[in-house]
């Protein structure tokens, strides 16, 4: 299917940002003709690479060459320019314009000075119908799905003649049905030489469309591979960085004890919970003294299902019983009232609050579930400050410090004091160990495996698998927005067990 | 050093400035006299004149720091003073202190209210705050214009008239009036954990949402409270005049509150706020008038000085301008992230 001489060839790129080398000394290949994935965990360097070859971001060094000509771009209109088109997850159009505007906006064509409206029109439609597409160009944009408006924004890609189409996460939110009509899209755009380079964190639809894909890890190139080369568990295994023969080995570490279920009715339990759009109906039950991990790729629905447990989303069907008693959350206060603590995987947008103290930080939860009238007296105050910050050895111990200057392993141990404060029965950690340096991490873990001792129900969610494995009682394990198995995580599980049912989605 | 840091240095530097000029062009102009056991003098007339925008630009401030913002306070006092006018002008005995308290009663309730219908659009529907006070700030002067019925409503009622122009303990009512409420609001917001929730829903909306602050309730309150202090106000101006004028009350009286907040250093992007800002802000805008009275320039002027004042409040709070400014000081700025301290931790 490739041709012999690549679309696109990045030879040796480097990219350093203060601290980080985001990539280093990376190859990509893409060719005419092919849909190529790229493929790599969180921080693996995919979004520089993307960034890099749109000319958003400089290079340090490397080479790059568009079909055949070297070019340096120091900027996204040089890289238009060169026949390189960007469709991202967030669609960049205009909504209250008509789809014949947004497809032909900056390129309308033009009589006497003047747009000619139905040129736009008759334009517009022809690049519809060059992909196959049905949509009225007169139409507002706003009335179409958030599908349709993707599918609109390639279209308008193709009117820059884009020999090179990228297409970033453009699944993420997007049904069945309509991901089966993007790649509809894309097999067209293939089939007339177009190169395209996908990025999507579902398995199933890299499999489903891709030619070839390249694995990134840690900002480095672990190798191109033609997809039907390439079985899923060696895919994963490679963007994880550990050959499977090292991951069951790594598993010496000493095992918890599952706690034995004294024929305990479980604390919280969720009955065919579940949000369109979001995560498909699930079961899950939870007990006291037990934690559960979450695995799963990124966007795989772990965050979505922690969400729902809290409230903080509402479910459209299921119900959710905590204690006995059948219902459903009305939201994080109800969730709350109920025994149950939720700490967000983004820390700076739905955790801390920068601008207020480390103490007024500490006592947020406690403080909202009394309500404002009663406020916490000062020496109660101090106390459960002081306490936590000795606890969990927050830096600098100083709790008038703003949060917000605080690096973010010690913003992480703020909010599980915000949590812990208000004594939870069920504790959900989303990412708790995300960016934050190897102490803190350690110290987290520690204190997860400690407070279940204690009889805490946890919730914890990683996108590093041997650490899910290491606190974990239970796994379920999540895929594309489905729990797809639960496993109990005893003496002889392995990583390789885990990753084995990630990518074959627990049918095997 | 660290005096020049605090946020309330340059506002304070602008009012005492103020003052001073003031006073070299009138040395009589800080002296107090007592007459009939009343206190007089330039002084007293700055805060008494600044109670009403002193009332409005705490509910604002308040308002301002949930992100939000409240256009329609002028369309209240206008509204306040004519509910409360023409129900003691249609009253057989306009005289009587329980006319006039049954009046007070009515308009406040009123005010209340539509401070309630603007919170209930912020919190519950989701409106942007701009568009839904946007709504009261137009209808609410065809409202107050509707019950005075196009006229300019006057009364005789010497218990009203004491509302604005009375004396109590030899000081101005209304002075005292909004001294009480400004340490009403400071106690409520300070003493309870009504400030803190405030500024948290203000810093992120989305934390506090996760965290179990009750966001909605919060900020309808707000906005409920920014009613009622916009009712009292336009109750002290109506008052003070003697007569209810739908179109003129309490007109930019919005947009002189905002400008007292932000130069008392509550910034329009919500969180962190300063009710004594805001008090200084509404001490700088009302010497401002006064200093541009006495001087003789025309009052149609007085805008632009405003003006100068405000951006040169502005300018000194501006992150950008303190660096400067730091930078040409020989010590440097202190460190913005706060030293390890260590603390006594208890057992």
């Amino acid at each position: 299917m490739a041709s012999l001489s690549p679309a696109v060839e990045m030879t040796g790129i480097s990219i350093e940002f203060p601290g980080v080398k985001a990539l280093d000394g990376v190859n990509f290949r893409l060719f005419p003709g092919e849909v190529h994935s790229l493929m790599g965990e969180n921080g693996a360097g995919k979004s520089t690479l993307i960034k890099a070859l749109t000319g958003v971001y400089g290079i340090d060094s490397g080479r790059i060459t568009v079909f055949g000509v070297p070019q340096t771009f120091n900027g996204p209109g040089q890289a238009q320019a060169a026949g390189i088109s960007t469709v991202y997850q967030e669609v960049n159009l205009c909504e209250n314009l008509s789809v014949a505007e947004n497809i032909m906006l900056g390129h309308e064509p033009r009589s006497r000075g003047r747009i000619d409206w139905r040129g736009v029109r008759r334009e517009a439609s022809k690049y519809l119908a060059q992909l196959g597409l049905d949509i009225d160009p007169r139409s507002l944009l706003s009335s179409h799905s958030l599908a349709v408006q993707q599918l609109v924004a390639i279209s308008r890609a193709m009117v820059v003649d884009a020999k090179v189409l990228i297409l970033d996460e453009p699944t993420s939110s997007l049904d069945a049905g309509e991901v089966k009509q993007l790649f509809s899209v894309m097999r067209v755009l293939r089939d007339q030489g177009v190169a395209i380079l996908f990025v999507s964190h579902f398995l199933d639809q890299i499999y489903a469309i891709s030619d070839r894909l390249t694995v990134l890890r840690n900002g480095q190139l672990v190798g191109e591979y033609l997809v039907d080369e390439l079985p899923r568990r060696q895919l994963v295994s490679k963007m994880i960085g550990q050959s499977l023969e090292v991951l069951d080995q790594l598993e010496d570490a000493p095992k918890r004890t599952v706690a034995a279920r004294t024929g305990a009715a479980p604390l919280v339990q969720a009955l065919g919970l579940g949000r369109r759009g979001a995560i498909e109906p699930f079961d899950l039950e939870l007990y006291e003294g037990e934690v559960v991990g979450l695995a799963g790729l990124l966007g795989s629905g772990r965050t979505e299902l922690a969400r729902l447990l809290y409230g903080a989303d509402h479910a459209d069907v299921g119900e959710l019983s905590v204690g006995g008693k059948p219902g459903r959350l009305r939201g994080p206060r109800a969730a709350m009232k109920q025994g149950i603590a939720f700490s967000s995987e983004h820390r700076k947008a739905e955790g801390i609050v920068g601008d207020l103290t480390v103490r007024e930080n500490l006592m947020l939860g406690l403080q909202a579930d009394r309500g404002w009238a009663r406020r916490i007296p000062a020496r109660q105050a101090d106390e459960v400050v002081s306490k936590y910050i000795a606890a969990l050895g927050i830096r600098p111990a100083n709790p008038d410090a703003l949060v917000r200057n605080l690096s973010g392993g010690n913003q992480q141990k703020v909010l599980l004091g915000r949590w812990l404060a208000t004594a939870p029965k069920l504790l959900i950690l989303d990412e708790p160990t995300r960016g934050i340096d190897v102490g803190a991490k350690a110290e987290i873990q520690r204190l997860v495996a400690s407070l279940a001792t204690e009889g805490m129900s946890v919730v914890f969610i990683s996108a590093e698998l041997d650490e899910v494995l290491r606190l974990s009682h239970r796994i379920a394990v999540m895929r594309d927005r489905k729990k797809v198995a639960e496993i109990t995580n005893d003496e002889s599980t392995t990583l390789g067990d885990v990753v084995e049912l990630i990518a074959s989605g627990g049918t095997s | 050093m660290h005096l020049v840091r605090h946020r309330l240095f340059w506002p304070l530097v602008a009012l005492v400035a103020l003052l001073a000029a003031n006073t070299i062009n009138t040395p009589s102009f800080l002296s107090l006299r007592v007459q009939d056991g009343h206190l007089f003098g330039a002084l007293i007339d700055i805060m008494r004149n600044s109670a009403p925008l002193l009332l409005v630009a705490l509910g604002m401030t308040l308002v301002i720091a949930t992100r939000g913002i409240d256009l329609s306070v002028g369309a209240v006092v206008a509204i306040s003073g004519a509910v409360a006018l023409s129900f003691i002008g249609s009253s057989p005995n306009p005289e009587a202190v329980s006319t006039v308290l049954i009046a007070v009663g009515i308009a406040l309730g009123l005010c209340f209210v539509l401070g309630v219908w603007n919170g209930f659009l912020v919190s519950v529907l989701g409106i942007q705050p701009i568009i839904a006070t946007l709504v009261l700030m137009t209808a609410g002067r065809g409202i107050a214009m509707l019950i005075t019925e196009g006229q300019i409503t006057t009364i005789n009622s010497p218990a009203y008239r004491v509302i604005g122009s009375g004396f109590w303990l030899g000081l101005p009512v209304a002075i005292l009036i909004a001294g009480a409420i400004f340490a009403l609001v400071a106690v409520l917001t300070r003493r309870t954990a009504l400030g803190m929730l405030i500024e948290s829903v203000g810093i992120n909306p989305e934390a506090s949402r996760l965290a179990g602050v009750q966001s909605r309730s919060i900020v309808w309150t707000v906005y409920a409270l920014t009613g009622l202090f916009a009712g009292i106000a336009g109750l002290m101006i109506s008052s003070n005049v003697m007569a209810a004028d739908a179109n003129n009350a309490g007109l930019f009286i919005e947009l002189d509150a905002i400008l007292a907040v932000v130069i008392g250093g509550t910034s329009l992007a919500g969180g962190k706020f300063s009710l004594a800002g805001t008090l200084i802000g509404a001490f700088i805008i009302q010497t401002l008038t006064l200093t541009v009275t006495i001087l003789g320039i025309s009052p149609s002027v007085t805008p632009l000085f405003k003006a100068i004042v405000v951006i040169a409040v502005v300018l000194m709070q501006a992150p950008i301008v303190r660096k400067k400014m730091a930078a040409r000081r020989p010590q440097g700025p202190r460190p913005a992230v706060v030293e390890a301290k260590p603390v006594e931790v208890a057992a």
